[in-house]
């Protein structure tokens, strides 16, 4: 995909050229309604819709990222990456998987934002040096990752963030935050955002919401934080296989208990499903094969801002981020000190009143007769 | 200690040239002296649930939310809170701390005196432990040197420490009792003997009221071969310092009590068929002249249990009729002295019933804590002495018996207000009444 | 950026060592207060020994006599099931251990979930009641004061948050556990300030009235 291709072409002409049946392509357009929890009803007007949509021009950058991201969406299964990058839409541009290198492949990205003016999708993977950082700290082909960032989202249509680096910063922002990390959505206030968060993201998420895009002509309905409610809208206990023993007060005391063997409820192990929005539990990963809480380890919270700053992996929810019983101790110290200095002046005031008080004579108590 | 700090300054009383007066400063001055751990701890405690309330007699039977003993206290907490708590001091750097004005007490008086008889009752009930009427008591400091102390009670202390008496009984009055009870008995009174076990004190509403008590007494300890005396130095037991609150009218009357007991070198002092008295010379005393004392002090019906215990008391016969018993507040409740008269009782009557709630549980007659020396407090302590007529009304025993003299008037005045025909009776002449006769 | 999430984190975070700050100065200067003021010396000849009979009413001052409970059946019972429901919930909730055990390394067993939002449920509608109680009952209307209502709502919100935590009634969840959180920490701060002190004070206030009348023969 070296030479950009015409997106004028509708994505039905472009199936029938690659040879795609009448009968494949509804079974795609089934598999994205079901995904997108849209009911069957609604499979014939995705079609009609994907049948009309022209493959947008897509600007794929990654940052400060670990390309797990991408390793993810590779691992996509229905739809399949093919599928995405050959069917849905025109990848214009993106490190590791575009063929071109080099001065060619900044020419390529130009060309499709010069094409596709304010058409074109920008995705953004990796966390960006802020403004306010020293510019070096990441750079591609000679340009910061902020200059890149805002030279490209200038003419979108919109952006999508994936991972949790985009969204929120991830493991780049997180404390001490040594090279000033920010979010996409901290940085591009003029373009809508959508946030696709975890770490890595869930890939049918990531088609997801590119299909969502092409079908309904506009971006899905998003929550407090930018993110489809398609897939962020429930949290990953509310849909746990193992929430019934939550439930039941039945919880996993140790990695190898009989609780855990019994696929008891992973709270005290640190689960952070309760506080988590994700759709792991229903879609699960490695083609439907699995999921972290099921496979026996609690939920990371990586889909949610700060995860990495949120207190210890293996502490419940209810935990403090940093509890220290030396300071309540210590504070205590100071409260009784203070309080013993305020008592002994009392004291000593009250003595000294004693010393001087005037006892009650007859004659006084006789005047108020 | 501080209570020595005060006989001293008794000694040396400073005199400027115009008369001195009590003030709400000295007032003030006086509540500050009065915190200490167990008031701090109670206001830091109290969550205004209002049980105290259930447990006042003044409260149930006015039905006046005003009375609630908790309430009482405001002067008190709010002096705790504005100089012992740091929050009272931050507070006050803020302007928000809420004095306490002469207004405040002005209207905080009948609280104090005139609608709680410090019965105890709150203290046994408080869900977080407050001891309410011990605030009460120290209260009633502030409230005496800011001059803000009832004048029933303001002519009872005058005239304890004019006359030895509260209601300003003479010797000579006393006298004419004991030859009447020499004669009627023909039995000697001891008077100021030196060495004996006992020395009696008396109350004189019981000189007035009840003599028999007197000539009960004498029977019984000849009976048992006791030995005692009364002092002409001091008869009086009673402490109107105690029930107007103020330690420096109060000290002086113990230290009367401790003169004579010292003059006869006694070793035992016995308090009268009176609550408050027994109060004061066994639990205050000590604290209020600062030195423990160098003698023991007992009730009269800690003396006869004792003796009826050891078999030193004889009786024969036993009462028929239905009898029931009033615990007064000051015995029971305040003093421990609740299973000595139910002893007593079941040595000379057999048709004891007691009164639903009894004992520590007791409820109050309405009179004690000055109620009764407070005239205006008349139409209160009526209406608290409902409180015990209906405790009365459910057991309905043909006679009340009881051993303290305030709470005898009280009883009789009650029943007789409501017309009701039950004789009010003293347990020690009762007793004295069925002692086996010597051959 | 400022939504659920980082609101709970702070709730969780500085929030939290703030509030338990306040709370171990403020209780700390409380108790020092009442124990540096102490008692004079007593010299009236004692009945019985102070300690044990101040230990027995540390107890016993928890249960209502007889006859107070015949004269305000309602104030000691709806008293007591929302103190016994707040406590079972504070200290029997596993969230709640895990807490605790992080603090201070003590853990317990804890009841089951659906257990503990019986009683939650339980526990607050007693509190209303104990409200339409304090605003109704002559004494109580007397006494109370702004504090009182204050403090009533402080502990109500953090009884209605937790359930409605428990229930996941509010979106998203963060949020509403967030508030719990905050709930609780604005308790904290208050509690040495107002009468929840008697939280910790009662048990001192209870060993001085036991004290004091074990000294002088009554179990009070």
């Amino acid at each position: 995909m070296a030479a950009p291709k015409t997106t004028d072409q509708t994505l039905g002409a472009s199936l029938r050229e690659r040879g795609v049946s009448r009968r494949g392509f509804m079974k795609f357009c089934a598999a994205t309604a079901s995904m997108m929890a849209l009911p069957p009803s609604m499979v014939p007007a995705i079609a009609a819709a994907l049948e009309q949509a022209k493959r947008p021009s897509v600007i794929w950058l990654s940052f400060q990222e670990c390309t797990g991201c991408t390793e993810s969406l590779t691992r996509s299964h229905a739809p399949s990456v093919e599928d995405l990058i050959l069917d849905l839409i025109s990848l214009d541009y993106h490190h590791t998987l575009q063929a071109a290198a080099g001065d060619a492949a900044e020419r390529a990205r130009e060309q499709a934002m010069h094409d596709h003016a304010g058409e074109y999708l920008v995705i953004v993977d990796g966390s960006i040096p802020g403004p306010r950082a020293n510019p070096g700290f990441s750079t591609v082909a000679g340009h910061s990752n902020y200059d890149m960032l805002m030279e490209t989202v200038e003419h979108a249509a919109a952006v999508i963030a994936v991972g949790s680096c985009a969204t929120f910063g991830g493991l780049p922002a997180a404390k001490p935050n040594p090279t000033g990390a920010m979010s996409v959505m901290d940085l591009v206030k003029h373009k809508p955002v959508i946030n696709v968060s975890g770490c890595p993201p869930i890939p049918m998420v990531i088609t997801g919401v590119i299909v969502h895009y092409l079908t309904f002509g506009r971006l899905p309905e998003l929550d407090e934080y930018h993110r489809p409610m398609a897939f962020f809208g429930q949290s990953i206990h509310d849909r746990c296989s193992r929430r019934p023993f939550y439930d039941r007060g039945l919880f996993a005391k140790t990695f190898d208990d009989e609780g855990a063997r019994l696929g008891w409820c992973l709270y005290e192990l640190g689960c952070k499903g309760p506080t988590s929005y994700n759709a792991c539990a229903t879609m699960r990963w490695n083609d439907g094969t699995s999921w972290p809480v099921e496979a026996g380890h609690p939920c990371l919270g990586c889909s949610e801002p700060r995860f990495w700053d949120a207190g210890g992996f293996y502490n419940a929810v209810s935990v403090p981020t940093s509890p220290s019983g030396a300071a309540v101790l210590a504070a205590g110290a100071v409260g009784a000190i203070a309080g013993g200095a305020v008592a002994v002046s009392a004291k000593k005031e009250t003595k000294a009143a004693l010393t001087h008080r005037q006892p009650v004579t007859v004659e006084e108590l006789e005047a108020k007769l | 200690m501080s209570e020595l700090t005060l006989a001293q300054d008794r000694t040396t009383p400073q005199r400027d040239a115009t008369p001195s007066e009590l003030t709400l400063e000295r007032g003030l001055a006086a509540f500050r002296a009065e915190v200490d751990g167990p008031v701090a701890a109670f206001f830091s405690s109290c969550v205004h649930c209002g049980i105290c309330a259930q447990a006042c007699p003044f409260y149930l039977e006015t039905g006046d939310p005003k009375y609630t003993p908790i309430l009482k206290l405001e002067p008190l907490r709010r002096v705790w809170e504005n100089d012992f708590t740091l929050w009272g001091k931050i507070k006050g750097k803020l302007g928000l701390q809420q004095q306490v004005t002469d207004e405040m007490l002005t209207e905080w008086e009948e609280l104090l005196y005139d609608s709680c008889s410090m019965c105890g009752r709150c203290s046994m009930v408080c869900p977080v432990g407050n001891d309410l009427a011990l605030m009460i008591r120290k209260s009633r400091e502030g409230m005496v040197q800011a001059g803000h102390a009832p004048e029933g009670l303001i002519a009872a202390s005058v005239r304890a420490i004019k006359t030895g008496s509260p209601m300003g009984l003479q010797w000579k009055t006393l006298q004419v009792q004991i030859e009447h009870v020499q004669t009627s008995s023909g039995l000697r009174v001891p008077v100021d003997q030196e060495g004996v076990e006992y020395l009696v004190l008396l109350s004189s509403m019981e000189i007035i009221n009840f003599p028999e008590y007197l000539e009960a007494i004498t029977k019984i300890f000849d009976h048992a071969g006791v030995t005692w005396t009364l002092s002409t130095q001091c008869f009086e037991a009673t402490n109107a310092g105690i029930q107007i609150g103020n330690k420096d009218i109060a000290a002086q009357l113990v230290e009367r009590v401790v003169a004579a007991a010292q003059t006869l070198k006694v070793p035992k002092v016995i308090s009268p068929e009176c609550g408050h008295a027994f109060t004061a010379i066994r639990w205050e005393g000590p604290n209020l002249i600062g030195r423990p004392y160098p003698f023991r002090v007992f009730h009269i019906i800690e003396v006869l249990d004792e003796l009826r215990a050891s078999g030193r008391i004889k009786t024969e016969g036993m009462e028929t009729d239905r009898l029931s018993m009033h615990d007064p507040c000051n015995l029971a409740r305040k003093s421990g002295v609740i299973d000595q008269q139910r002893n007593l009782m079941n040595l000379v009557a057999e048709n004891f019933v007691e009164l639903k709630e009894h004992g520590k549980f007791q409820w109050c007659c309405g009179a004690g804590g000055g109620v009764s020396s407070n005239e205006r407090a008349e139409p209160l302590k009526m209406a608290a002495f409902k409180r015990k007529k209906a405790q009365i009304e459910e057991v309905n025993p043909e006679r009340m018996v009881t051993m303290c003299a305030t709470c005898r008037t009280q009883l009789e005045e009650g029943l007789e207000e409501f017309n009701m025909e039950i004789p009010v009776v003293g347990l020690t002449e009762m007793i004295a009444e069925h002692l086996v006769e010597k051959n | 950026m400022s939504g659920s999430m980082e609101f709970l984190l702070w709730t969780k975070g500085p929030m939290f060592n703030i509030a338990i700050t306040i709370f171990a100065i403020g209780l700390l200067v409380r108790i020092a207060e009442i124990v540096m003021l102490g008692r004079k010396k007593n010299f009236a000849e004692a009945r019985a020994g102070e300690w044990l009979p101040g230990l027995r009413t540390m107890l016993t001052r928890t249960v209502a006599d007889p006859g107070t409970f015949q004269r305000a059946p309602f104030n000691v019972v709806v008293g007591w099931i929302w103190h016994i429901g707040f406590l079972i919930v504070l200290l029997l909730f596993l969230p709640h251990i895990a807490l605790i055990e992080s603090l201070t390394g003590l853990s317990w067993p804890a009841l089951p979930n659906p257990i503990i939002s019986l009683v939650t449920a339980v526990t607050l509608v007693a509190l209303l009641a104990t409200l339409v109680h304090r605003m109704t009952h002559p004494v109580k209307r007397r006494i109370s004061t702004v504090e009182d209502y204050i403090v009533w709502a402080v502990v109500f919100a953090v009884v209605l948050t937790g359930w409605l935590a428990y229930y996941r009634l509010v979106h998203p969840y963060p949020l509403i556990l967030g508030m719990h959180i905050l709930a609780a920490e604005i308790m904290l701060i208050l509690l040495p300030f107002t009468k929840l002190t008697h939280i910790f004070t009662a048990f001192i206030a209870r060993w001085y009235n036991g004290a004091a009348f074990g000294r002088k023969g009554v179990q009070s």
